[in-house]
């Protein structure tokens, strides 16, 4: 690779979608030459033939021990990598770490060089990050919907309520309790199981 | 007020005595609020040690001395003063691999000397017929699993370097791997080998302690800097962690810890599985060969916690041997004290006693001298190639 040139990214991952963000991000910012790795069978093999500059992993993923064989001294390594571990520069580390993702680089590569790709790189990690947070929130907002629908249901057959009062019921029972209507909504369906 | 800690280990049987010191109580007796984290990889125990985020760690024995050394890594001093686990590790073999060197043994299906020559002749026949070359694996480059595979083999005349391939799998993918046959065999910790035999997909060749009797496994490490800070807590850890090993190996206590083990959040599979780890009664094939050991697996028992330097400075030979590091009396000195016996007895008031005998004897080459690691090297044919 000449200096002035794109450096070689693969970013090892399991998880698609955040792959796909990470690598939007890198080509935005004008690196071209990214690779998805999602395979984890043959690892090794694969980065070899891809002989990248920089590789990205994710911390979930087991297969960070596997890259650790890179810096052995055998006869299937082409050129030393180097991790991006260095002491001086703690308040990376941290950011990499909390953000759940860790970079390993082709000895030699300037610092300055790096540095831009595993800030993007954090940054795209914790906005996948909150994007899962919302996308949780929401499912489990769907589903408080759900139990307290069924809730409604039963408390219309067994005490001949409209759909409305047996709302009311619910929301003054909830308020009363000093509980989320969800939670009254769920006793309600566990009490009509127990009782059928 | 109790001392808040974040300890990090990764789901093994050998992780016991930590596990049980927390979720029995034995930590918080001592004033200890332990936070365990179960990580997924030994990059991401060795990291957050070395960067702070873990106090202490279930670590790999070779990875607390290659971190002291700075070998292939960043140079974090570590210090080790209590051994979590010695042994506990086996070989298994596919079934065809199996099949293959108990078609060329000539000796005791047991004796590791003579799996080893038959395996030379499984890889020669191999090369023969232009096969493949035989795979195998283990969990990390500086792990007791990778020495004691590249020790067995290399004492039957083949290189590991040359005549196999050797490569690094996270333990709960092996088992899979082995069905795909992307590997023909792997060394591996509980109950990875087990998983292997029950599923019918593998035979247990040998469990560790027929190729060296005693290993050190697994340590708990801290970084040496945090153990100066804190010698009390330390103290408090390792007398919490020594009471655990203790229970542990207690067998009225055994179902307790099984259980306590089998959580999904802890080592997280099938009790019975752990059971027979712990007892050392491994099925061995899937005929339903059992065999037992009382050296399988040593947690708390025979004075396995205390920390042996001479341990510290076989694993540093190790990676001498296979050109990991270089051979220095500097290097030597700071591998061994990685092991810190004088931290074990004075947390457990404990008076120094003599070292167990024939405690680094290996079932090939000479015993072990932490004085001459260049005169045993010595005694070895197979070496690394020259770089």
């Amino acid at each position: 690779m000449s200096a002035d040139q794109s450096p070689k990214i693969v970013i090892v991952d399991e998880s698609p979608i955040r792959a796909a963000i990470l690598q939007e991000g890198l080509r935005e910012a004008g690196y071209t030459g990214v690779v998805h790795i999602s395979e984890m069978q043959s690892l090794l093999t694969r980065i070899y033939a891809l002989d990248p500059d920089v590789i990205l992993i994710d911390l979930e993923n087991p297969s960070r021990d596997v890259l650790e064989q890179m810096f052995q001294v055998s006869r299937a390594v082409r050129r030393p990598i180097a991790m991006f571990v260095d002491q001086s520069d703690a308040a990376s580390i941290q950011a990499s770490v909390d953000a759940g993702v860790s970079a390993y680089i082709v000895d030699g590569l300037k610092k300055e060089r790096i540095k831009p790709i595993l800030d993007l790189c954090v940054s795209r990690f914790n906005a996948f990050a909150k994007l899962q947070d919302e996308l949780a929130r929401t499912r489990s907002a769907l589903e408080e919907r759900k139990v307290i629908d069924r809730a409604k249901g039963i408390l219309m057959k067994m005490k001949g309520l409209t759909e409305d009062e047996a709302y009311v019921l619910l929301r003054s029972t909830a308020m009363r309790e000093k509980k989320r209507i969800g939670e009254i909504a769920q006793s309600i369906i566990t009490a009509s199981e127990m009782l059928k | 007020m109790s001392t808040a800690l974040h300890i990090g280990f990764i789901p093994l049987v050998d992780a016991a005595a930590l596990i049980v010191a927390v979720d029995k109580g034995f930590a918080a007796a001592e004033g200890l609020d332990v936070t365990l984290a179960r990580e997924v990889s030994w990059s991401n125990v060795r990291d957050k040690l070395n960067i702070g985020l873990f106090d202490a760690a279930h670590l790999l024995t070779p990875v607390a001395i290659a971190s002291s050394l700075g070998v292939a890594h960043v140079k974090v001093p570590i210090l080790a003063p209590f051994n979590l686990a010695l042994n506990g590790n086996a070989i298994t073999g596919s079934s065809a691999l199996h099949a293959a060197i108990m078609g060329e043994i000539d000796g005791d299906r047991f004796d590791p000397l003579a799996t080893a020559r038959a395996l030379a002749r499984v890889v020669a026949a191999r090369r023969r017929s232009g096969q493949e070359p035989l795979t195998f694996a283990m969990t990390f480059p500086f792990s007791t699993h990778n020495y004691q595979l590249r020790f067995w083999m290399a004492a039957g005349g083949v290189d590991p370097d040359e005549d196999v391939r050797l490569v690094v799998l996270p333990p709960p993918y092996m088992v899979d791997s082995l069905v795909s046959g992307h590997v023909d065999g792997f060394c591996v910790g509980a109950p990875w080998n087990s998983v292997a035999v029950d599923r019918g997909v593998g035979h247990i060749l040998h469990f560790v302690s027929d190729i060296l009797v005693r290993a050190a496994e697994k340590v708990l490490a801290v970084r040496q800097t945090w153990a100066e800070k804190n010698p009390d807590t330390l103290a408090a850890l390792v007398r919490a962690t020594q009471r655990a090993a203790d229970f542990i190996e207690h067998a009225d206590n055994r179902d307790e810890v099984v259980g306590l083990l089998a959580q999904p959040e802890r080592v997280g599979v099938d009790a019975d599985l752990i059971r027979r780890t712990l007892e050392g009664r491994l099925k061995v094939s899937s005929d339903g060969t059992v065999r037992a050991s009382g050296n399988y697996l040593l947690l708390g028992r025979e004075r396995a916690t205390r920390p042996d330097p001479a341990q510290a400075a076989w694993l540093y030979a190790q990676m001498v041997r296979w050109g990991q590091a270089p051979l220095s009396g500097e290097a030597l000195k700071t591998a061994m004290s990685v092991f810190r016996p004088d931290l074990y007895d004075g947390a457990l008031k404990t008076s120094i006693q003599p070292r167990p005998s024939g405690a680094i004897s290996a079932f090939a080459g000479p015993d072990f001298d932490p004085d001459d690691v260049a005169g045993y090297l010595a005694a070895f044919k197979v070496s690394p190639r020259a770089p």
